[in-house]
């Protein structure tokens, strides 16, 4: 019995529809993510005026090229500090980075882990599909140990990223993991990162079952995602340190980490703007500098004077 | 939203109510992945032997047993990754529990 057949989907007002559909494999669990995240953004009520995307290389990129509202497709492993970036010259925008492990998790490492430091107050979404997906499944440093990818045929002998517990170790606000699965919390928890003062990470375990799910016994698209139903355990305030995915065992998916609020990158940036040395006229300021430095000449020569 | 107290007298009551959802489709944006399929709990649909523009089989209604199954939970139109699919719930047709 045929369905009622529809022109327009309720989450076109976000999605810019003429490039539908997109480009992702049947049965991948981006447009799946990328649905929580609009689902989110329309119950947390954001204007999408005032609202920005940014996405580094890998399939998880092409997101900013669907979304109808300001959004950037930055180079590889780039997108936190231009998002970094944007947050510090227009603290009013809310910033959202969705992603993939590959791009912010191995060329973009050094970059998360300071945003985190610095406690930025953005929204990373990071998608992990366990590989390089876009580029033919090759060994990201979240690949489980074992698993085959094209580069590792005989099995992975390294041990992946245990994001939860790096995020939380680096200074992150707000830790999360869910699957595509756990569609409805998913997006409870991206509404939650969203309003969330301070830098805010959600990991999202996400099937990719072209390059990685038919080389590790999940052939089918929906094996994939039975696989994460299956084995995922939601725990309430897990330790981030118990992370660690291992292929064929269970593996936590919660809330790791949901930190008091602590004063954000944004709010040291307004403060130093406020300082009063600050807010002097230019040209008191150059008098102040002009007599600290024949301050420092004087104090040199003494000091030369006396070797 | 509906809070628990109200949920317990209107079991006692015998007033609670099935919801009852109309599925729609946007055809052309299928990818024929089936995960609709196979996370309904209701399992309404299933794939039909139909082909859209790109090729690929879109799902469809189970012919037997009862078409007016769905109960509009929504797990479809969360599930699909290509923003498809969607169900609009129908208070008209709610029926009485058994």
């Amino acid at each position: 019995m045929p369905i009622h057949k529809a022109e327009h989907h309720p989450l076109d007002a976000y999605l810019r529809t003429e490039r539908l559909p997109h480009v992702w494999c049947p049965g991948c669990g981006l447009g799946i993510a990328l649905g929580a995240y609009l689902r989110a953004l329309q119950n947390v009520g954001f204007d999408p005026q005032e609202t920005v995307m940014v996405s580094g290389i890998g399939c998880s990129g092409r997101a900013a090229g669907y979304v109808k509202m300001d959004s950037f497709h930055t180079t590889h492993g780039r997108a936190i500090p231009f998002a970094v970036g944007l947050k510090a010259a227009r603290p009013e925008l809310n910033v959202t980075v969705f992603s993939g492990d590959g791009d912010l998790f191995s060329i973009g490492g050094n970059h998360i882990l300071h945003a985190a430091r610095r406690n930025v107050n953005i929204t990373v979404l990071a998608i992990n599909n366990y590989v390089y997906g876009m580029t033919g499944g090759q060994l990201a440093p979240t690949t489980p140990e074992s698993s085959i990818t094209t580069t590792s045929p005989y099995g992975n002998i390294e041990s992946p990223f245990n994001i939860a517990g790096l995020m939380a170790v680096a200074g992150a606000s707000y830790v999360a993991r869910w699957t595509t699965v756990h569609e409805r919390r998913l997006q409870k928890s991206i509404e939650k990162a969203l309003t969330k003062r301070g830098f805010s990470i959600v990991e999202i375990m996400s099937p990719c079952p072209t390059t990685f799910g038919r080389r590790n016994n999940m052939r089918g698209i929906v094996d994939s995602m039975m696989y994460y139903k299956k084995y995922s355990v939601i725990k309430e305030h897990p330790n981030p340190l118990d992370g660690v995915i291992k292929p064929g065992e269970k593996f936590i998916v919660g809330e790791f980490m949901d930190a008091p609020d602590e004063p954000t990158f944004e709010d040291k940036l307004e403060e130093l703007k406020n300082k009063e040395f600050l807010k002097t006229s230019q040209a008191d300021r150059t008098t102040w500098i002009l007599e600290h430095r024949r301050h420092l000449e004087t104090l040199a020569k003494i000091i030369g004077g006396e070797q | 939203m509906v809070t628990q107290t109200e949920i317990k007298k209107m079991l006692e009551n015998g007033t609670s109510q099935v919801p009852h959802g109309e599925v729609y489709i946007v055809e052309e944006r299928c990818k024929g992945c089936g995960l609709c399929i196979a996370f309904c709990p209701k399992h309404v649909l299933v794939q039909s032997d139909r082909i859209n523009e790109k090729g690929y089989h879109p799902p469809e209604l189970v012919e037997v047993p009862p078409t007016d199954i769905c109960i509009g939970c929504g797990m479809c139109e969360r599930i699909c990754p290509d923003f498809a699919i969607f169900v609009k719930t129908d208070k008209d047709k709610e029926k009485k529990r058994d």
